[in-house]
């Protein structure tokens, strides 16, 4: 197929899978929250408040447009944009999955492999500050200006533990394409452990998947590191002065964020698309087992239903399921459906980290944070960097 | 001043710590209501605050002299709207005090329970927001959770969620509603557990103790002066609780301890709320299991209105009912002042009688009056984030400062 035309195609898929995730993302967070928080979460917009983010968007989008009149205009627009485009921008080189074919042309699931990959995503997420600064400063107000020196200086602070975490398993993995470094974590140690970055040898990446997990927490502004927009202390923080749609992209940079290192965590650190265990273990029929499960258990409690609602929305849950568990054991399918599962569920279970942990953890103070980013992250970050170092020139 | 002395003065302004004003308030998530406080700040340390109040002034103390006695009651629940039993209470014990009315003992142990529950509903407000205002959103939703058992509660008892209005001078309002016993066992046999959830998400979390332990410290001396009391004073180590001090109500029936600390920062204070959360839930354990039998009102006729029945068959009793509803009693000339321990501390009611129905003056010493002024002690030096965590830890209601 020509080329130019694959891209497109393939740029408007992952932009709208994107887009769609991010949107439900929310959806997730708020329900698993509400559930935490023994709520019911989003419930009236559609079943199970499942038209949320569709009813959110349109608030959005018909919101009045203010722009106050003591803004600077120009950064004042350009920030929202900034922090938007930049969020959504490192997706394109993640690998989602090894090379497939279909309908007998032959592509990666990638938008683009870049030789420099994780230069790239490093250098994207030194970039995006500015979006967050800008509109602070640009707003004029108090509040934000306090939030986006905050968020500043956090996230300039918390990129050094990112970095440094990151150059361990590229050591080990002795390239900077994304791609390759998935390649690289491929095959079973005894035929069992998988050799992602977290377990390989010489040198366990484990301290360094904590530290990149601790540092990405403070580069997305979450939870307990969401000092920024302190909303108990500066109101909004950075998007005080913020409405309707350019409130909405700073709210969507922030989710894309997320969504981005968590999908960076699994590809440097959890293996990418690989499967946790062989396939001669049967993990070709664990998506089909997973998802069957849950069909069925959906379809148990349709017919036996705790409250009248469920007798007609769990049926249609569990029948969904089901058919998805079926599409999962189609030879035709597999080669592409599979790698994709496992990335899906890697980038998941680490998200539902991100939201869980929004659940439990009171917040730090500034000062704190800084205190732990220096004094605690960096160090410990410096001297697994070196460890590695040393184990891979000694072993590797 | 010479011309030198200008030119150094100059040169000493342009020199100056170059100072931001932020007027955190009065609208602002954290304040708890309509606080404003003024922040010098250098970055983000705070130089000076000023808290400056009166957004939520309503004029109750004067508006009380413009009703009865008995129609004042309803006033005394809108001054601190997360403790109204307290307040009825204290302002109830005033007003029989002028009368020389003497309580049977059912009143006062229902009173006793209720204003125990009253203290953890409060003490529930309290840390849930407290515990928000760190980020810890999930804990004001479980404070909540019970609170709301609480407001159910009251609800069954007078018919109210917040401004119960339930204890009158001269005993409570309506008689106790059937399978209240039951309602308030459950309540309360559940507590201890609810809080232990509060705990383990608070109590040995490292973000929390870092949040909270020496954080809006101030040492004892300063806080008496200041006029503060309750659990900052109990937080700093002086074992003051006018429940056991000057016991009223048969208070001094009851077997409860006065938790104390000594560190007197935001962490002191919560330790000593939750303590004072599970002494409450005792109490009232012990006001259930020995609750006497007996009338839920004094026997007072010129006070108290009579029963329908009797009015509908006894002279005596519709003169009484007449006079009560028409004008309200007359209270003897004199004044008293009636301090009880609110959730948030001293509380105090001085009332004035003219010898007329309507009281010629009401004033209320409220606590968190007084342990607002402690803001500035505990925040000045410190940063942004601590002012909510002090703040926080205060405890006030808006309503009880400005009244």
């Amino acid at each position: 197929m020509n080329f130019y035309l694959l891209t497109v195609l393939k740029t408007a898929v992952v932009a709208a899978a994107l887009l769609t995730t991010l949107a439900y993302l929310q959806w997730i967070e708020r329900k698993v929250i509400a559930h935490i928080q023994i709520r019911m979460g989003p419930y009236r917009v559609g079943p199970h408040g499942l038209l949320q983010p569709l009813a959110d968007v349109i608030k959005l989008l018909t919101k009045e447009d203010l722009i106050p009149a003591h803004v600077n205009k120009f950064f004042y627009m350009l920030a929202p944009f900034l922090a938007v485009s930049l969020a959504l921008i490192s997706i394109a080189v993640i690998p989602f999955g090894p090379e497939i074919e279909i309908g007998g042309t032959r592509t990666w699931m990638q938008l683009t492999d870049l030789n420099i990959g994780i230069l790239f995503l490093l250098a994207i997420s030194s970039v995006s500050v500015y979006g967050i600064a800008l509109g602070g400063w640009a707003s004029n107000n108090k509040y934000s200006l306090l939030g986006s020196l905050r968020s500043a200086a956090q996230m300039i602070s918390y990129e050094l533990p990112l970095g440094l975490a990151l150059a361990a398993p590229l050591l080990m993995a002795g390239t900077l394409s994304l791609r390759e470094i998935v390649y690289a974590q491929s095959g079973y140690w005894f035929g069992m452990i998988p050799k992602w970055a977290v377990f390989q040898m010489p040198a366990p990446q484990v301290i360094g998947f904590l530290i990149f997990l601790i540092a990405a927490f403070a580069e997305t502004n979450r939870l307990p590191f969401d000092l920024p927009e302190a909303e108990n202390e500066l109101v909004a923080g950075f998007h005080t002065e913020y409405s309707s749609m350019k409130f909405a992209s700073f709210f969507m940079a922030e989710y894309a964020n997320m969504v981005t290192i968590t999908a960076v965590a699994t590809t440097v650190f959890l293996g990418g698309w690989m499967a946790p265990f062989p396939a001669e273990y049967g993990s070709r029929l664990v998506p089909t087992a997973v998802l069957g499960l849950a069909g069925a258990l959906a379809l148990y409690h349709g017919f036996h239903p705790l409250r009248p609602r469920d007798r007609r929305t769990l049926p249609v849950v569990g029948v969904v399921f089901l058919v998805l568990a079926g599409v999962f054991l189609l030879p035709a399918v597999q080669s592409w459906l599979l790698p994709l599962f496992w990335f899906l569920a890697k980038t998941g279970a680490l998200l539902f980290l991100f939201i869980w942990v929004r659940g439990t953890l009171p917040r730090f103070r500034y000062d704190q944070l800084m205190r732990f980013g220096w004094k605690f992250l960096f160090p410990v970050a410096v001297v697994n960097l070196f460890a590695t170092a040393l184990l891979v020139a000694l072993f590797g | 001043m010479n011309e030198e002395g200008a030119g150094a003065a100059a040169e000493r302004n342009e020199t100056a710590r170059r100072l931001m004003v932020l007027n955190m308030g009065p609208q602002h998530p954290s304040t708890h209501g309509v606080l404003r406080v003024i922040l010098e700040l250098e970055g983000e340390n705070i130089c000076a605050a000023e808290p400056d109040i009166g957004f939520l002034h309503t004029g109750i103390e004067k508006q009380c002299e413009a009703l009865t006695y008995q129609q004042a009651v309803t006033l005394t629940d809108r001054v601190d709207y997360l403790a109204n039993l307290s307040n009825n209470l204290c302002y109830a014990l005033a007003v029989e005090k002028l009368l020389g009315l003497e309580m049977p003992p059912k009143v006062q142990w229902m009173r006793v329970l209720l204003a125990e529950l009253t203290r953890i509903n409060s003490h529930l407000v309290w840390l849930g927001t407290q515990a928000l205002d760190i980020g810890a959103m999930t804990v004001f939703l479980y404070c909540f959770r019970e609170r709301e058992d609480l407001l159910r509660i009251f609800e069954m008892f007078s018919g109210q969620r917040m401004m119960t209005s339930y204890i009158r001078i001269g005993g409570l309002a309506l008689e106790p509603p059937r399978g209240w016993e039951a309602m308030v066992r459950k309540f309360i046999r559940a507590f201890p557990s609810k809080v232990d959830e509060y705990e383990n998400l608070l109590t040995n979390n490292p973000i929390w103790l870092q949040r909270t332990k020496g954080i809006g410290h101030v040492p004892l001396e300063k806080l008496i002066e200041l006029g503060v009391t309750g659990p900052l004073l109990r937080a700093a180590g002086l074992d003051w609780d006018i429940r056991k001090a000057e016991p009223y109500s048969s208070y001094e029936q009851f077997d409860f301890d006065v938790p104390t600390r000594t560190d007197g920062d935001v962490y002191a204070r919560y330790q000593v709320r939750v303590q004072e959360m599970r002494q409450s839930a005792r109490i009232v354990e012990q006001a259930l299991d020995g609750m006497p039998e007996g009338p839920w009102k004094a026997d007072a006729p010129h006070v108290v209105l009579p029963e329908r029945e009797k009015m509908k068959t006894q002279m005596e009793a519709l003169i009484y009912h007449f006079k009560i509803v028409t004008e309200g009693f007359q209270v003897p000339e004199g004044e008293v002042y009636q301090a009880v321990e609110s959730p948030r501390g001293e509380l105090g009611y001085y009332v004035v009688s003219d010898g007329t129905s309507k009281p010629y003056r009401v004033f209320m010493r409220t606590p968190s009056f007084g342990n607002l002024q402690a803001l500035p002690a505990m925040i000045e030096g410190g940063l942004v984030a601590d002012v909510i965590a002090s703040m926080g830890s205060l405890d006030f209601v808006l309503g009880d400062v400005d009244r």
